[in-house]
């Protein structure tokens, strides 16, 4: 099974869940962190790294000897990265999306293929816990090729678990997709509430299930919770705000090793999900 | 004319209420919303819209059934596998590159400009203000933050106004890169924990790579004392100027409720200080009147 914790607005508690939740789990769980800009869940999890990868994605190189200068290729790219002006040729290799077009196009074989560095995978583990995170390269543009090549790390025969990125556009939908299960996470704040609206309604169009957790539920106002109720949304989990839960969040530390009955919490939001995704109960 | 980004590399450290204090104080000035993709300080600004306008970002191939002949090149080129096997283009996955539509030997593919969002010129009780809404799982925000800051910035020119205060989005990806290019400065919005840290040095990193002067506040800071000693200490290694201290208050979260800027909800707050604090500043620094 796949359960993708998402959010449309940041810092609310993404993270905290799904760390927490993997760690609670223990045993045979893979925990992917798809929130390449800013992936911060190893800070949490702490894992042993056992391989680091750098992840390209293919740009085109121009032979210019080659190049008869016919503008194929330009005339093919949708995305400005190939200019033909006067009697050069210009590839803006950072606006590319590889779609592979110009080199198909080119009639003179003058196209080649060299690598774009899109970030790093990093493969470790904590006990019995499996842990995959990408690292976007800072000034590449383009997240979601290498979300999709960390999301393509799911693994089918245990549970997986992912960390997604903020957001309603390409790098979260690339994060989601697939999933067996979405749990939003938010705040039950106008902000909060704003922004479940637009991931909620990129988890319909998508069409997977998915229930809501509230972190700092004493905060705010009680909008959220009519809303959930509105759209038959279950809430799975309440995290209120708690100073030592904030405070253990900013030095990097697990809600469950600091208050150890958490844990059952954790364990209890999985039986849940599990209930919901199986059909045993319809939210 | 000045560009403030306000952006923070992680989400959710108080960019937008931040944004909408500045407002409060600032004069002569546009505001901009540039997180289109979930954009939230239309929330505390009521902006009352003047021009609506389509947003069109990109093409979406359409395969037209009646001239298609199965043939399967399409499916075989698309790097997105957005076409399913009864040649039917998922607009989901359709990254709009056209290869389907330039190599179909039946020419049998549209490729219709897609409509991904709308943008707006509002007035609001601080002033004229120019957002967007980006919709649902679309694409191309990166092209539409560049299209509301080149709004702003006409709106800015027009009026002759001195400043344009731009609420960013989180990450670093290609939404923040189209805020940063030309902007005077960046505010960087930080909270007192190991990934606001982590956040932060990765968003000055770009920052850094466009040339771009950071300067840095701590939100909540009380919630980690020392870590936000080590965050401004960190900052000032790596050139950034420390502007101040917010401290974690409620009334942020209460002002937000209510829709209003923290100065409406309550003035005397420990927190208005600091934004008052960080704010001078930032008109020293940028030379506004």
């Amino acid at each position: 099974m796949i359960i993708s914790v998402a959010s449309g607005k940041g810092g609310t508690g993404k993270t905290t869940v799904a760390t927490n939740l993997a760690v609670s789990l223990g045993e045979n769980v893979r925990l992917l962190d798809c929130d390449v800009e800013e992936p911060n869940s190893h800070l949490f999890i702490s894992p042993v790294i056992e391989e680091t990868r750098i992840v390209s994605t293919p740009v085109p190189q121009i032979d210019e000897k080659k190049c008869t200068l016919c503008g194929k290729c330009a005339e093919v790219c949708q995305f400005k990265a190939i200019v033909v002006l006067g009697k050069t040729i210009l590839a803006f290799e950072n606006l590319c999306h590889s779609c592979g077009g110009c080199m198909r196009a080119c009639p003179a074989d003058a196209i080649k293929w060299i690598d774009r560095e899109l970030g790093v995978i990093r493969k470790g583990r904590r006990n019995g816990l499996e842990f995959i995170d990408g690292t976007l390269r800072v000034g590449e543009a383009m997240s979601p090729p290498l979300i999709r090549k960390v999301r393509a790390k799911a693994d089918m025969d245990r549970l997986t678990i992912i960390d997604a990125p903020p957001g309603t556009s390409c790098p979260v939908i690339t994060a989601m997709k697939g999933a067996d299960f979405v749990l939003l996470v938010t705040e039950p704040t106008p902000f909060g509430l704003h922004d479940l609206k637009l991931a909620l309604g990129a988890v319909r169009i998508l069409g997977i299930p998915c229930g809501l957790v509230i972190n700092r539920s004493d905060m705010g106002d009680g909008k959220v919770k009519e809303y959930a109720r509105e759209e038959s949304l279950p809430i799975l989990m309440e995290i209120p705000f708690d100073r030592k839960i904030a405070e253990a969040y900013s030095k990097g530390r697990l809600i469950v090793e600091e208050m150890p009955d958490w844990k059952n919490r954790f364990i209890e939001l999985y039986s849940q999900i599990n209930r919901i995704v199986k059909g045993i109960i319809t939210p | 004319m000045k560009e403030l980004i306000i952006i923070s590399g992680k989400g959710g450290t108080g960019k937008t209420s931040i944004t909408a204090a500045f407002a409060f104080l600032a004069k002569n000035m546009v505001l901009c919303d540039a997180d289109v993709d979930a954009a939230d300080l239309h929330l505390l600004m009521s902006p009352e819209i003047v021009e609506r306008h389509d947003f069109q970002g990109g093409n979406q191939a359409v395969i037209n059934k009646d001239m298609c002949v199965e043939c399967g090149l399409c499916r075989e080129l698309c790097n997105w596998n957005a076409i399913d096997e009864d040649y039917r283009v998922s607009p989901i996955d359709c990254e709009g590159c056209g290869v389907c539509v330039y190599f179909c030997p039946e020419k049998a593919v549209d490729f219709p400009v897609k409509t991904c969002g709308e943008w707006y010129m509002s007035n609001t009780r601080f002033g004229s203000m120019v957002h967007a809404r980006l919709g649902i799982a679309e694409e191309n925000s990166g092209r539409l933050v560049a299209l509301v800051r080149q709004q702003a910035k006409k709106l800015a020119e027009e009026k002759g106004l001195d400043l344009i205060l731009t609420d960013g989005p989180p990450g670093i990806g290609c939404p923040v890169i189209a805020s940063l290019g030309g902007a005077s400065a960046v505010l960087i919005v930080v909270e007192p924990t190991l990934s606001g840290k982590h956040d932060m040095l990765r968003v000055a990193e770009l920052a850094g790579h466009f040339k771009v002067p950071a300067m840095i506040c701590v939100n909540k800071f009380d919630l980690n004392k020392d870590e936000t000693r080590v965050i401004e200490d960190t900052a000032r290694e790596k050139g950034m100027e420390v502007l101040g201290r917010i401290p974690f208050d409620p009334v942020f979260t209460k002002a937000m409720v209510q829709g209003r800027t923290i100065f409406e909800y309550a003035s005397r707050s420990e927190a208005c200080e600091g934004v008052i604090n960080i704010w001078d500043k930032i008109t020293e620094r940028l030379y506004l009147k």
